[in-house]
C-alpha cells in the first residue's frame, strides 16, 4: 500500500466516523464537532485529488465559519442543555431508505464505465482563478449577489422586532 | 493510484449518512448539519470527476467552489430562521413547528 | 536524508524555538508593562527576574490538572490542543529567510488565513465544555469577535496579494526589497494591526477574557498543563501575527547589513513590543462598541483599501500616488475613530 492509499483510507475513515458522529451522537455540540472532523477530513481528500485550493477553501469556510456559526446558534438556542430526544419516530424508515440509497449508489458507481483520463491530474490555482474570472465570471457575480442577499436576509430575519 | 470508484464510494456513504440524518433528526440545527454532509459528498464526487475523467478539465472544481458558496449562504439564512423560530416558539425542533398559523 | 527525518527535524526545531521565544516574551511583557506603569516587574528569580517565566512553567507542569465534575470530558480535555495545533500549523509556511522555512507553499498566505481560523473552535469547545456560565459567555463573545475581525484582516491581506500578484510569502517578501509594503499601503497595515489585536484577544479588544467581566472567559476552569497550553498558544499566536505582519508589510529579511533571519526577528519583535505597548496603555472596549467598530469602520475601510490597490494595478498609477492616498485614508480613519461616538448601550 502506498502512502497516498494509506492516507486516503485513513481520511475516508475519519470522514465516515465524523458523519456517523453527526447523525448518531446524543449531544448536539458533539455532533457539531464531529461535523468539523468530517469536513476537515474531506479537505484532506481534496488534497489527494490535486485540488489544494479547494481544500483550503473548505478549511476556511467550513472550519472557520460554518461550524462556528452552528456552535454559536446551538448555544443561543440552548440546544445543548437538556437531554431531549433528538430523533423522530421515522428513524427506522430513514435507516432503510438511506441504506437502500447507499446500496444503489455504490452498485451504480461500480457498474458505470467511466471515461477515465490517462492519470488523475490537478490544475494550478492561478489557472483556476483565471478561468473563474473569465469563463465563469457571470456565475461568480451571481454568487456574490447571492451572498449579499443572504447576508441582508439573515440580518433582517434574526433581528429582534422593534416593538 | 487510488481507483475513482473508491472516492465515489466514500461520497456515497457520506451522502447516505446525511440523508439518514435529515430524515431521522428532530433538531433543526442537526438537520442543517446533515445537509452539509450531503453537500460535501456531492463535492467529493465533483472534484473526483474533475481529476479523473477525460474532457472535464477543472469544471468540477469550479462547481464545487460554487457549491461551497451556496452552502455558506444557506447556513447563514437557515440559522437566522432557526433563531427567529426559537424566539417565538422557544424550540428548535422541526416537528414542533408544524402549524401554519397560531 | 529521508524526507520524514528532515520534516521532523524542522518541525521539532520550530517547536523548540517557539517555546523558548514564548518564555522570553512572557518575561519581556511583564518587564515592559511594569516599566510603562512605573513598576519594576519580576525581580526576585535570577538577575532582573530573568528566570521568572521558567519558574512559572515548572509550576504549571507540576500543578494538578483539575476538571469540573459536570464538564464535558471530551471537549474539555481536547480544547487546548485544538487551539494550539492550528496556530502552530501557521509556522509551517512562515519563512525566516529564503531557505529557513519548513515548507514554502505557493498558496502560503491563503493557507495561513485558512488554518488560523480553526483555533476558534477550540476556544468554543473550552467555553462550552467547562460547564461554567462565564466560560460560555466568554466563548460566545470570542466567536463573535473573531468572526467579525477576520473579515478586515483577510481583506487587508488581500490588498497585499493583489499588489504582489502572488500568495507565496517568499515572493511577496522579495518584491519589497526597495519599498516595504508599509509605505505602499499604510491603510492596509493599520487595518491589519487593529484586526490582529482583536484576533489575538489583546487589549483593547480583550473582552472575551476580561477579568473584571467574565473572570478569564473560556479558560476559567483550566489549571496546570492544559491552562499552560492555552497560555502558550496565545503567545505563539502573537508571534505568528507579528511575523506575518513583518513579512507582508515590513519586508521580512530583505534589508542589508545584518543576516536575513536576524532582520526578520528584529522586525517581528519590534511589532510584538508595539502590541505590548498598546496593551499597557489602552483600556478595554465595550462589546457593542467592538462590533460597531468592526462592521461600520474597519470593513468599509478594508473595501476602500482594496479599491485603491485595484485602481493602482489597473491603471498603472505611479507608486507614490497610492502611498499618498492610502496614508490620507489612514489619517482620515484615525480622525473618525477619535471622534467616533461611543454609542448608548441599549
Amino acid at each position: 500500500m502506498t502512502g497516498a492509499q494509506f492516507l486516503f483510507y485513513a481520511l475516508g475513515l475519519a470522514t465516515v466516523m465524523g458523519g456517523l458522529g453527526v447523525v448518531l451522537s446524543r449531544n448536539v455540540v458533539h455532533s457539531a464537532l464531529a461535523l468539523l472532523l468530517s469536513l476537515i477530513a474531506v479537505a484532506g481528500i481534496y488534497v489527494l485529488l490535486y485540488a489544494e485550493f479547494l481544500a483550503l477553501v473548505q478549511v476556511l469556510i467550513y472550519g472557520g465559519a460554518i461550524v462556528i456559526l452552528l456552535l454559536f446558534v446551538l448555544m443561543l438556542t440552548r440546544s445543548g442543555e437538556s437531554p431531549l430526544v433528538l430523533d423522530n419516530p421515522q428513524k427506522p424508515v430513514a435507516l432503510v431508505v438511506s441504506l437502500l440509497f447507499m446500496a444503489i449508489a455504490i452498485v451504480s458507481f461500480f457498474l458505470t464505465r467511466w471515461k477515465l483520463a490517462q492519470a488523475p491530474r490537478g490544475v494550478d490555482f492561478s489557472v483556476l482563478g483565471g478561468s473563474l474570472f473569465q469563463d465563469w465570471v457571470l456565475p461568480f457575480e451571481v454568487a456574490s449577489l447571492v451572498l449579499l442577499v443572504a447576508l441582508m436576509g439573515a440580518i433582517i430575519i434574526a433581528r429582534e422586532s422593534p416593538q | 493510484m487510488i481507483p475513482l470508484e473508491h472516492f465515489l464510494t466514500l461520497s456515497g456513504i457520506l451522502f447516505s449518512l446525511g440523508l439518514f440524518g435529515v430524515l431521522a433528526r428532530r433538531n433543526a440545527v442537526l438537520i442543517l448539519m446533515s445537509i452539509e454532509l450531503m453537500l460535501n459528498a456531492v463535492n467529493i464526487n465533483l472534484v473526483a470527476f474533475s481529476a479523473y475523467l477525460v474532457s472535464t478539465e477543472f469544471v468540477g472544481q469550479v462547481f464545487a467552489l460554487f457549491v461551497i458558496v451556496v452552502a455558506a449562504a444557506e447556513v447563514g439564512l437557515a440559522l437566522s430562521i432557526i433563531i427567529a423560530i426559537y424566539r417565538s416558539r422557544a424550540t428548535s425542533n422541526v416537528d414542533e413547528v408544524d402549524l401554519m398559523k397560531w | 536524508m529521508p524526507w520524514y527525518v528532515d520534516i521532523t527535524a524542522r518541525v521539532g526545531a520550530m517547536l523548540i524555538f517557539l517555546i523558548l521565544t514564548v518564555l522570553a516574551l512572557v518575561w519581556l511583557e511583564r518587564k515592559f508593562a511594569g516599566r510603562i506603569q512605573m513598576r519594576l516587574g519580576p525581580m526576585r528569580t535570577g538577575y532582573q527576574g530573568l528566570l521568572q517565566s521558567l519558574a512559572d512553567a515548572v509550576k504549571l507542569l507540576l500543578k494538578e490538572d483539575l476538571r469540573p465534575a459536570n464538564a464535558d470530558r471530551w471537549a474539555f480535555q481536547m480544547a487546548p490542543f485544538v487551539v494550539f495545533v492550528p496556530i502552530f500549523l501557521i509556522f509551517v509556511t512562515i519563512p525566516f529567510s529564503r531557505e529557513l522555512v519548513i515548507r514554502n507553499l505557493d498558496m502560503g498566505l491563503f493557507y495561513i488565513i485558512a488554518v488560523s481560523g480553526l483555533s476558534i473552535v477550540g476556544i468554543v469547545m473550552a467555553g462550552w465544555g467547562s460547564d461554567n456560565k462565564y466560560a460560555l459567555l466568554g466563548a460566545v463573545r470570542s466567536a463573535a469577535q473573531m468572526i467579525s475581525y477576520e473579515l478586515p484582516l483577510v481583506l487587508a491581506l488581500l490588498g497585499i496579494a493583489m499588489q504582489a500578484s502572488s500568495l507565496n510569502l517568499v515572493t511577496i517578501v522579495e518584491q519589497q526589497r526597495f519599498l516595504p509594503n508599509l509605505f505602499m499601503q499604510p491603510l492596509g497595515f493599520t487595518l491589519f494591526m487593529v484586526a490582529a489585536l482583536a484576533e489575538l484577544h489583546r487589549s483593547p479588544f480583550d473582552i472575551p477574557v476580561a477579568e473584571s467581566e467574565v473572570v478569564g472567559g473560556p479558560f476559567i476552569e483550566y489549571s496546570g498543563i492544559r491552562w499552560g497550553i492555552f497560555y502558550l498558544s496565545e503567545y505563539v499566536n502573537l508571534v505568528a501575527v507579528a511575523a506575518l505582519a513583518s513579512l507582508v508589510f515590513l519586508g521580512g529579511w530583505e534589508w542589508p547589513l545584518l543576516p536575513p533571519a536576524a532582520w526578520f526577528l528584529v522586525k517581528t519583535f519590534a511589532l510584538i513590543m508595539v502590541i505590548m505597548w498598546v496593551r499597557a496603555t489602552l483600556p478595554r472596549l465595550r462589546i457593542d462598541q467592538l462590533m460597531d467598530f468592526a462592521w461600520k469602520i474597519l470593513l468599509p475601510l478594508a473595501f476602500v483599501n482594496i479599491f485603491i490597490v485595484g485602481l493602482y494595478r489597473l491603471y498603472q498609477w505611479p507608486t507614490w500616488t497610492v502611498s499618498l492616498i492610502s496614508l490620507a485614508m489612514a489619517i482620515v480613519a484615525a480622525a473618525t475613530v477619535y471622534h467616533f461616538p461611543g454609542g448608548e448601550r441599549r
